[in-house]
């Protein structure tokens, strides 16, 4: 409860204090400081130190697995303010409002990680949603930025909608919102509005991972909006919903599992596919991070498809190791005149310390050991491996995360091998520091998963 | 500890060499913390001779299972007496090689020294994965950055290959994992029972790592390429020390962990390793530069270490097992004196060369002496090797192909007499042109890593008792749980 309270009343703070306060670099140093006090607020309530008792009739649950996800999601946005924040501030005018939406998508956060109800899942959707729609458009002037928020904006809509139609017609099989009820009761093998009901569902969730088929938005969505947002929508934000995903899927569709296994393999499969195969394809290392970031939603959807401790294990790692390695890789993206990959030829020499940090955010990206990303990878490989069944899809996503070295390695290429003049907005110390610490981070928990994972049951 | 301090010693000097500045600084620490490890292995060999100083058994992720868990058997002493002999010679032989970054050259190159002492060490699957991917992305950035005009293209298909390959074995390593009741341990490996079915999946699935890094046809294709392309001292860790992680992962992961698709598909894999054989031995002959000549000559040599392995005897296994280990040394030597005569005159075409005999008969007295040890002729350390090889083939009864094996294998050293003789009579033999004319003898390190070379190679040639003596517990071991013993 303290990270929904908390981050909606810093939420708040900050948009008064775009009234009050001129000065950018206090509305910055409220917002990271808020950040982290959110961040504290969240850690209180994991080790039992809830500060609100609101009764939520059940509404919300809160429960480990849902805190430590706060946790890593609050950390992210920590991060990604550290070494974004300034960025934050050239998108446009209204520099106070991104922050507050910020908090506000985070208090969204919140609720779907601990949604006991479909209304406050449905409710925590849209409460990241509108905003993102908001931070996509922001950059008023570039026409770009104005089509993607529109296109966003209508799809999230037509999602939002299918999300309505398929609890309402949940409810009307089973009588109640409450996720305790959906298992049971009505034997979901031949209740036909009940299944009709999960698989619209199970669409608009797909629709806001950005899985296959329900991807088309993504590129354009990402590639129109401010970089630094992008960061964020692509991480945090992914994250978190996938996450509201697994719950949805561990309350309602654990008994007819087998049911869906085969739509979830073809989903998984397709999303790997087409996430991996166009980003090969891209002139711009932002568009492929954007479609790299729908290759990396295939091998979340393994957390669906194979549904065990170790999925849970390894969507934990997912959620924190994708998250620092692309915001890294954003910042210093949002730092760079010319976006293409020729844009980053010759890096390595006129900024080593940026390059070598790209390099290891882009090493765990693509699962290599030593980084976080080879755990996150490892736990999902492993737990569709220890279902037993569907060999191919493994193998399938193998050959997939070979494909991707070879887009990930071309922007390592770039900076390294090849000659240029990649040219960079003015650096600042603090930023190159928090590089590393975060590069320090990815490449810790690479050797040391255990130290993340712990919380699960501590 | 000794294992420990092996895998710490390069670890830590290449980490700091990122930050060292200056050439000359950052090779004599190289140099130096390579010859201390060197130290470290020849006392693990004699003083530190026991159990406790050769085992380091600690938990390192709980939640997995998985333990950091090293330990020096017979072949892993042979493998990091080999690693760890060969790079201070590499680094001597190479010592005027002039490279951009020099610090981070050398930095790379001890990294990947940890990785593959690692490799050698490890007990424990998942250790041995981490180990695996650590030696290789050294070499990635040492080929790209340093290496010819085609390095990029060409590297990036190495990497790409090899990762692809290391995919797999997670997945087969996984599903042992799995198996063995959430254990990553080499001995709980060893005592596993599946179907053949089970052992047929998990067997293709290691074997492609192995095949990629060894590498055997089909999946040889990285290979010329990235030696030639490579700088010299590169392509001596690779084809000195790295393909032996591919032979050494049959040895220890493959074979024992799944003895009954190494009974079924050990007649396919010995023709893979045949053909390739015979087919790079053939374009061997045809070779003019000196690099891809001694590239092709590799993969014929690996490829009889798998025929050697796939009799299941322990004629076979133990040659394989010492060839490992001679081979290392001979191909080490080769490009020695390869990259001398690169610095020298600025070619690697035998067309362009000739007649040094003349003008630096050093030099030509050690190439023909290591030239010979890799034809494998009597009192040179190949010749144990191979004959115990092709003993072991001819007596394998696990095939009834054993002949047709060792015949058509044993065409083989006919070719590589071919092209190695070819290559010293155009190399040194003949006259002298407008190049070779100025040309002097080798320079003293490059002598000095060659002497330890050529006793190296007579020594065991002569004296093989105690390499065989080491390598014949391990080899009693593997067979033993293949039902052999």
């Amino acid at each position: 409860m303290n990270a929904i309270i908390i981050s909606a009343i810093l939420g708040v703070v900050l948009m008064f204090s775009g009234i009050f306060i001129s000065n950018k670099a206090t509305v910055r140093s409220i917002a990271i400081a808020g950040m982290f006090l959110l961040l504290l607020a969240n850690l209180a309530e994991q080790y039992g130190h809830g500060f609100f008792s609101v009764n939520t009739r059940d509404m919300l649950v809160f429960n480990r697995f849902g805190l430590l996800i706060n946790s890593i999601a609050y950390g992210s946005t920590f991060l990604y303010l550290l070494v974004s924040a300034r960025d934050i501030e050239k998108v446009g005018i209204n520099h106070a409002e991104y922050f507050a939406l910020i908090f506000f998508i985070l208090s969204g956060v919140a609720i779907v990680t601990s949604f006991n109800t479909l209304l406050m899942l449905f409710l925590g959707i849209e409460i990241i949603s509108i905003p993102l729609y908001i931070l996509t458009g922001s950059d008023k002037r570039n026409l770009k930025s104005n089509e993607a928020a529109l296109k966003y904006f209508l799809m999230g809509s037509f999602s939002t909608g299918i999300m309505l139609m398929g609890i309402a017609l949940l409810y009307g099989a089973k009588g109640s919102f409450n996720m305790n009820f959906m298992a049971g009761a009505i034997n979901p093998e031949r209740n036909f509005w009940f299944i009709t009901g999960l698989l619209l569902l199970l669409i608009s969730m797909s629709f806001k991972v950005s899985a296959a088929p329900f991807h088309f938005w993504t590129p354009d969505v990402y590639d129109g909006a401010p970089t630094v947002f992008t960061s964020f929508m692509a991480t945090v934000v992914k994250a978190a919903v996938f996450v509201a995903f697994i719950r949805l899927y561990d309350a309602a569709f654990t008994e007819s599992h087998p049911t869906w296994k085969l739509t979830l393999s073809f989903i998984t499969a397709a999303t790997l596919f087409i996430g991996n195969i166009t980003a090969v394809f891209q002139q711009s290392v932002k568009r492929m991070l954007a479609y790299s970031s729908i290759a990396q939603a295939g091998f979340m959807m393994f957390a669906l498809f194979s549904h065990n401790d170790l999925s849970r294990e390894g969507i934990v790692l997912y959620a924190f190791g994708y998250s620092l390695a692309t915001i890294g890789i954003f910042a210093v993206l949002a730092r760079m005149k010319d976006y293409t990959f020729d844009g980053f030829n010759g890096l390595a020499r006129r900024e080593p310390i940026l390059a070598a940090t790209t390099t290891i955010f882009l090493l765990s990206l693509a699962g290599i050991p030593l980084t976080i990303g080879f755990f996150a990878k490892y736990y999902m490989l492993a737990s569709a491996i220890k279902t037993g069944a569907d060999t191919w899809l493994v193998i399938f996503a193998i050959l997939c995360a070979a494909v991707s070295v070879y887009y990930y390695f071309r922007v390592i290429q770039s900076m390294y091998f090849k000659d240029g003049e990649a040219e960079t907005e003015e650096i600042n110390p603090a930023f190159r520091w928090v590089l590393v610490a975060m590069a320090a981070l990815v490449i810790l928990l690479g050797i040391f998963p255990n130290m993340l994972l712990q919380y699960l049951y501590f | 500890m000794v294992p420990v301090l092996l895998i710490l010693i390069p670890l830590i000097a290449g980490l700091a060499l990122f930050a060292v500045k200056g050439e000359a600084v950052a090779k004599s620490t190289a140099l130096f913390a390579t010859i201390a490890t060197f130290a470290v292995t020849l006392l693990g060999l004699s003083v530190w001779n026991d159990a406790a100083h050769l085992t380091f058994n600690e938990s390192w992720i709980g939640a997995l299972n998985s333990r950091f868990h090293f330990e020096l058997d017979g072949m892993s002493k042979l493998l990091t007496l080999l690693t760890t002999l060969g790079f201070p010679l590499i680094l001597l032989s190479t010592w005027n090689n002039r490279y951009a970054n020099a610090n981070k050259f050398y930095a790379l190159m001890l990294l990947s020294q940890a990785g593959m002492l690692g490799v050698f060490l490890s007990m424990d699957a998942l250790l041995f994965y981490f180990f695996w991917e650590l030696a290789l992305i050294p070499v990635y950035f040492l080929c790209s950055q340093w290496g010819g005009e085609r390095r990029i293209a060409v590297t990036f298909k190495f990497f790409i290959y090899t990762f692809l390959g290391s995919l797999f074995m997670l997945i087969g390593l996984i599903m042992l994992y799995n198996k063995a009741g959430g254990s990553f341990a080499l001995a709980d490996f060893y005592k596993l029972k599946m179907t053949s079915g089970e052992e047929v999946m998990i067997f293709w699935m290691l074997f492609v790592a192995f095949a990629v890094k060894m590498p055997i046809f089909p999946f040889h294709t990285w290979q010329p390429d990235t030696y030639e392309q490579s700088p010299t001292a590169v392509t001596m860790v690779l084809s000195g020390i790295m393909v032996k992680m591919g032979v050494f992962g049959v040895l220890r992961w493959l074979t024992p962990v799944v003895p009954v698709a190494s009974y079924l598909y050990g007649d396919t894999v010995t023709w893979m390793a045949i053909i390739g054989m015979i087919y790079a031995s053939l374009i061997a002959m045809q070779q003019d530069d000196l690099k891809r000549l001694v590239a092709y000559s590799s993969i014929a040599h690996i490829g009889l270490m798998v025929v050697g392995i796939f009799a299941t005897n322990t004629s076979g296994m133990q040659g394989a097992m010492i060839q490992m280990f001679n081979h290392g040394v001979n191909i080490i030597g080769l490009w020695i004196l390869v990259n001398a005569i690169e610095q020298k005159f600025g070619t690697r075409k035998m067309s362009e060369l000739g007649g040094l005999a003349q003008k630096a008969p050093v030099m030509t007295i050690l190439l023909v002496i290591v030239a010979l040890a890799n034809i494998a002729l009597p009192l040179t350390n190949a010749f144990i090797g191979e004959f115990m090889m092709f003993n072991g083939v001819l007596g394998s009864t696990v095939t009834k192909y054993n002949v047709a094996f060792a015949v058509t294998a044993g065409l083989t050293i006919i070719l590589a007499a071919v092209y190695t003789l070819r290559m010293i009579q155009r190399v040194c033999y003949g006259n002298t042109n407008e190049l070779t004319e100025q040309a002097t003898d080798i320079s003293l390190n490059v002598k000095l890593s060659l002497a330890v070379i050529v006793v190296a190679i007579i020594l065991v040639g002569v004296f093989p008792k105690p390499m065989l003596e080491l390598t014949s517990g391990v080899s009693e071991l593997i067979l033993g749980r293949m039902n052999l013993k």
